[in-house]
């Protein structure tokens, strides 16, 4: 079965099925690339001074995938010399565990650095998924950015720091 | 008409419930339902100024008017990665 570039769901990630699906998607054009920057992010066993015992994640699916495709279609216009993929996984995640996958894949570093890190950014910004942490002594909902993905502030920002 | 709501994160734990039923008359919109559920849910207010909202998986803005048949999604602030 072949990886889809973007997904969400409750199977383990592993960047080297992402850099397989953008090693497939490129077609004749596979020999052009020089480098495929990857990001995994990790569940932590500690949060602004509390102590993490688990994490579990939800998502509003259909539209946190049209929100990876957007992401998409935004590192197109910017870096349009990029390809991405990107997983997501939701459900019960324990410490040490990988929430997301990301890999970008361009002729040259700079850029696939760069649109790299735009794509955490603008996952943190737009993807309608939450996460509830259960820690010692209680557990809560995170609660970090109002999704609003024509807010061009907030993209302006994501691309700010991709570039820093 | 009649709309199906889908609550979230937190704001499924305040109502107690992933999915509603609204009955509504033609011409409501996202924000429409959101007044309804806020009167329902007092805890919902808290999030008035920061929800987004969503309609058939596509985000919205609160004017939108809903049709026969529509989901309508309300999205407490994000936390992913």
């Amino acid at each position: 079965m072949t990886t889809p570039l973007l997904a969400i769901g409750p199977e383990s990630l592993e960047l080297e099925r992402l850099a397989a699906a953008l090693d497939a998607s490129a077609g004749s054009n596979a020999g052009a690339d020089g480098a495929v920057v990857t990001f995994l992010g990790l569940v932590r066993n500690h949060n602004v001074g509390r102590r993490v015992r688990y994490l579990e994640y939800e998502a509003y699916e259909p539209l946190a995938l049209k929100s990876f495709e957007r992401i998409g279609v935004e590192i197109q216009e910017r870096w349009p010399d990029v390809r991405l993929a990107l997983h997501h996984r939701i459900g019960r995640l324990e410490i040490g565990d990988a929430s997301i996958a990301i890999a970008a894949r361009s002729p040259h570093r700079a850029n696939a650095y760069a649109a790299c890190r735009y794509a955490i950014e603008r996952v943190k910004q737009i993807a309608p998924i939450w996460k509830r942490e259960f820690f010692d002594g209680g557990d809560m909902w995170i609660e970090g950015a109002t999704a609003d993905p024509d807010d061009q502030r907030a993209r302006a920002e994501a691309e700010r720091i991709a570039c820093a | 008409m009649r709309v199906t709501v889908r609550l979230f994160a937190r704001l499924r734990d305040i109502a107690g419930a992933s999915e509603l039923a609204r009955d509504l008359a033609p011409g409501a919109t996202i924000g429409t339902v959101w007044r309804e559920l806020a009167g329902e849910y007092p805890g919902l207010a808290q999030y008035e100024r920061s929800i987004s909202s969503a309609v058939n998986a596509d985000y919205a803005r609160m004017d939108h008017v809903l049709r026969d048949g529509d989901e309508v999604a309300f999205l407490p602030p994000v936390s992913g990665g």
